[in-house]
């Protein structure tokens, strides 16, 4: 299978950096899995988990709290706002940003934002079911 | 002439404070090498972020970007972000940064605009205060936090996000020190609203065509205000790896001055005593020859 540079960088260090098979990322429009050869493309993030998969091996996984995806034709880029492997998720971490979203969704003026903030705290509800189970 | 006792009491404190500096020296080195790490480690997110807004800018109609971008069209009311440090005895590190920000806050007032002062940093607010205390609008302080994360990036930037969002200004200049070395740390002015886009370099022949999902002007809007903070970010640790340089030069020279202290004084206390021995035995002698 071929495989493709891909490097996750969060602001406070590099996750990771190395060649895969195939990346599964939640962006904001939908789940999308990027393979060999994508077409150079740029996509924001919403909350959910980054499946890395690597050659052989059960597939890594991790949890990123937004971002951008830039995909070029040197690679894949995830500027995760924040990232840390699913193996280390506290369900109160997201239970906090769940919280965190709720208040959005109060304070939220318009109704474009409170229907943005709406979104992004279903997502995060989806996504606690998902990990809790 | 100062006595004996006065010399020994002299020199152990001297001898002291020597310890001290010297610890302070280590401590400072070890913080270094984690400041430095950090720095390292922030520096890809910072350049892809760089890369990727090279390339949307490129893309994009400046008069229709969003205002972080374009800027408000005025230039009267000049915000400085002033990154200093929490604690001093670091040689001239916040000194050096006070002092640009206060030649550029000068020179904007003698040109007429509205200047207006956010410190990050006890020191900075210091130093401002006795000359630019009226200018000066806020103190965020980070005595408490160990290790710069992104989560103090976020509050200094959500801060002034928050103010450009509320037209209270229309340039922001953001005032740290970069760490080119353990004794050479360069104050820097750096302009981040409106963003500076980077020119994208030389492009390398044709560019592919992107795919933008949402599309550019939404990506933008999430993206300049993140740059921001990146900016931010960046400015902390940089100068975060620049006090404990500049603090270890500085107990470097402290604790050598020290020892140069103490050799001299050690020399006196010793030619004081000689002295005195030589007196006392001129005192007997010619006691014993008067008999």
């Amino acid at each position: 299978m071929a495989t493709f540079h891909f490097e996750l960088v969060s602001p406070e260090k590099m996750l990771f950096s190395g060649a895969v098979d195939s990346v599964a990322l939640p962006a904001s429009e939908g789940d999308m899995t990027v393979l060999a050869g994508h077409a150079p493309s740029m996509t924001t993030l919403k909350p959910g988990v980054v499946t890395i998969a690597e050659g052989k091996g059960s597939p890594r996984r991790l949890f990123v709290r937004g971002g951008f995806v830039d995909i070029n034709e040197a690679g894949l880029t995830i500027l995760a706002e924040h990232a840390i492997p699913l193996e280390d998720l506290k369900p109160e971490m997201i239970a906090a940003d769940i919280k965190n979203a709720m208040e959005d969704v109060a304070d939220a003026k318009t109704v474009e934002a409170r229907v943005a903030a709406q979104a992004k705290l279903d997502g995060l509800r989806q996504l606690q079911g998902a990990i809790v189970s | 002439m100062p006595s004996l006792k006065d010399l020994r009491t002299r020199i152990a404190s001297v001898k002291a404070t020597q310890k001290i500096t010297k610890a302070m020296q280590m401590v400072a080195a070890a913080k270094l090498r984690k400041a430095q790490m950090a720095a390292e480690a922030a520096r890809p997110y910072a350049e892809k972020m760089e890369a990727v807004l090279s390339n949307l800018g490129a893309g994009v109609d400046v008069s229709s970007a969003p205002r972080l971008l374009s800027g408000t069209g005025a230039d009267k009311v000049h915000l400085l972000v002033v990154c200093t440090a929490e604690r001093g005895l670091c040689g001239a590190f916040n000194s050096s940064i006070a002092r640009l920000a206060r030649e550029h806050a000068n020179r904007l007032l003698a040109e007429g605009k509205t200047v207006k002062i956010l410190c990050v940093g006890k020191k900075g607010n210091d130093a401002l205060r006795r000359t630019h205390g009226a200018y000066i609008i806020d103190l965020i302080e980070f005595r408490a936090v160990k290790q710069m994360s992104f989560t103090q990036a976020d509050e200094v930037a959500s801060r002034v996000l928050r103010m450009f969002e509320a037209g209270e200004f229309d340039v922001a200049t953001l005032f740290f020190s970069k760490f080119r070395s353990v004794i050479s740390q360069i104050p820097t002015a750096q302009k981040i609203v409106p963003a500076e886009i980077p020119a994208r370099a030389a492009s390398k022949g044709a560019q592919s065509v992107y795919d933008y999902e949402p599309d550019e002007a939404e990506i933008l809007t999430t993206l300049l205000p993140r740059n921001v903070t990146v900016q931010v970010f960046k400015a902390l640790l940089e100068n975060a790896a620049s006090e404990q340089g500049a603090r270890m030069s500085a107990m470097d020279n402290a604790t050598r001055n020290a020892g140069d202290m103490i050799k001299k004084q050690t020399q006196k206390y010793n030619r004081t005593r000689q002295a005195m021995i030589t007196k006392e035995l001129i005192e007997i002698i010619s006691g014993a020859e008067a008999l």
